[in-house]
């Protein structure tokens, strides 16, 4: 898998620092946590590296693919994906739907494949099929036929998560992908995204509940003011009396 | 009772406006009802396509056919010209820019009197003629429009059930979500409204060799709002909404001619009779007669 990093990555808004000179590798095929208090600038991060914001200065790169300036749908083409803490879905159509608008490079997706239309219902149902497959890995398959704003928020959450497994990505940015969902649940998206970490892909999450960092992240980036105040594997950077009373704080 | 002359034509002449009116419906609907883009610059795009086919007609001689594709080109090219700065913009931005294109439009139509002869409009526009035969009769404008509308009516139904109408949807619902899946929404939206224009423009060159005389008083922002009206009306984002919206806002105030109201009270008694619907239908029917989607939630 190619390397995610970004160097000398900065972000102000309104003259407030979000992001300050930021240097982060983020280690292929692990799962990678950032926590921090509020404002610590978790999301802006997550926001810098999918171009949905442009930093004042630094670069972001995809191997050697320099991917600042790219717009946020070029950087999912190239298989970065991500969630987002306000649950972005397609809520008055079916599950099913949602998880097809996420496949990638469809024929029918350009105008003179939807007007001719050929070797589009073929290419349908074979991405009905991937979404289906996608559907049972992530226990939702029962659900495809429902609409998806007839799902519980967990159901929800793991379905943002499978539109972006339907995308193809390598690299996926989670953000609190556990928040608000009810114990059980919480326990099912944390086993899926150990599967995809072995899998081979990249995950990065931002988490407040450090029991759940704990448990699958193999590494952490304590984010304060914008700034990396520590990291290294959670066993290390979550002892450190000063991380926690910080964090906890 | 026999059907005089005089009433089969004034019912022909309405058929032919509905079929008109319900190309400009389902052809805005792509924008309004599918990506959830409010243009008031649809009798922009119509009146492009009716100056385009009048005075490729007039001064040229072109056929009907050729008339027909070069409106349909020159309303993608203006498309183009608008679409690629202004989709950017959101909301309420967007309904602006589109109005503002819409007033700079109807400005060349009634100022550029060189080429439009501005308020005097364009009379003489040949009836249109295919394969050499010229279509003089109503009621073979009628087929003509029919053949129009049944092509229109297909090229919305398969964009609508494509994957490019799944986007179009996810664009309408939420753009960050659709972009975050990796989809160029700018590029979609710039594609849907050159072909949201282009079908208006075919409506133009209808509606100029149809009635033979064109002005500038037909192409202004209130047309484009009747036609928003046919749109949210019948159903936005339905494949039958936009038709049902033009049979009704066209035969309404035909229909209400009929009632037996004073001569000089008629004419503002009919549009108080027809605001009223449109509030009430807004009120207790948002989704429209047959639509799902409640445009403007």
């Amino acid at each position: 898998m190619e390397s995610f990093r970004c160097k000398g990555l900065s972000k102000s808004f309104d003259g407030v620092r979000a992001i300050a000179d930021l240097d982060i590798e983020f280690p292929s095929s692990e799962i990678t946590s950032i926590i921090g208090p509020n404002g610590a600038g978790k999301t802006t991060l997550i926001n810098l590296l999918t171009g949905f914001v442009r930093p004042d200065v630094g670069r972001c790169f995809l191997g050697e693919h320099d991917i600042t300036r790219l717009a946020p749908d070029r950087i999912a083409r190239l298989g970065v994906a991500r969630t987002f803490q306000d649950l972005k879905l397609i809520l008055q159509v079916p599950v099913l739907d949602n998880m097809m608008l996420a496949r990638p490079h469809q024929a029918g997706e350009t105008l003179i494949g939807a007007l001719l239309r050929i070797g589009v219902a073929k290419e349908e149902m074979r991405n009905r099929d991937e979404a289906i497959r996608l559907l049972r890995l992530v226990g939702l398959e029962e659900k495809a036929t429902d609409l998806a704003g007839e799902l519980s928020y967990g159901q929800q959450k793991l379905l943002t998560l499978a539109c972006c497994l339907a995308t193809e990505a390598q690299i996926l940015l989670l953000d609190e992908p556990v928040a608000g969902v009810h114990p059980d649940m919480a326990d099912k998206i944390l086993d899926l995204m150990r599967t995809l970490r072995d899998e081979g892909k990249l995950i990065l999450f931002i988490e407040h509940d450090i029991s759940a960092v704990r448990r699958i992240a193999d590494h952490v980036i304590v984010l304060d003011h914008g700034k990396v105040r520590a990291q290294g594997p959670p066993r290390e950077v979550l002892e450190r009396p000063e991380i926690m009373e910080a964090y906890l704080a | 009772m026999e059907l005089r002359r005089s009433d089969l034509d004034y019912l022909l002449h309405i058929l032919i406006l509905i079929g008109i009116y319900a190309i400009l419906a389902m052809s805005l609907d792509l924008l309004v009802g599918h990506t959830g883009l409010l243009s008031v610059a649809h009798a922009a795009f119509y009146g492009l396509g009716a100056y385009s086919a009048a005075l490729l007609s007039v001064h040229f001689g072109i056929p009907f056919v050729l008339s027909v594709i070069l409106g349909m080109l020159t309303a993608i090219l203006a498309s183009l010209i608008f679409s690629l700065p202004s989709l950017r913009l959101h909301d309420d931005y967007f309904v602006i820019a589109t109005f503002a294109f819409q007033m700079i439009l109807f400005g060349i139509f009634n100022n550029w009197t060189g080429m439009t002869r501005g308020p005097f409009g364009i009379p003489g526009i040949p009836p249109p003629s295919i394969l050499g035969l010229p279509i003089r009769s109503r009621i073979a404008f009628v087929f003509l429009v029919v053949v129009f509308a049944v092509l229109c009516f297909q090229i919305v139904s398969r964009i609508s059930m494509s994957p490019f109408g799944r986007v179009l949807r996810g664009i309408r619902e939420d753009e960050t979500f659709t972009r975050a899946l990796g989809k160029n929404t700018v590029r979609f939206k710039v594609l849907i409204f050159a072909v949201s224009a282009a079908l208006a423009a075919s409506a133009g060159c209808l509606y100029a060799q149809y009635l033979s005389f064109i002005a500038p008083t037909s192409f202004t922002v209130m047309e484009s709002i009747l036609v928003i009206s046919m749109v949210v009306i019948g159903g936005a984002g339905s494949r039958w909404g936009p038709i049902v919206g033009a049979i009704v806002l066209v035969t309404l105030p035909e229909a209400l001619r009929f009632v037996g109201l004073p001569n000089d009270v008629a004419a503002n008694l009919r549009q108080i009779a027809y605001g009223g619907g449109l509030v009430t239908m807004m009120m207790f029917r948002p989704q429209g007669l047959i639509g799902k989607y409640g445009f403007g939630r």
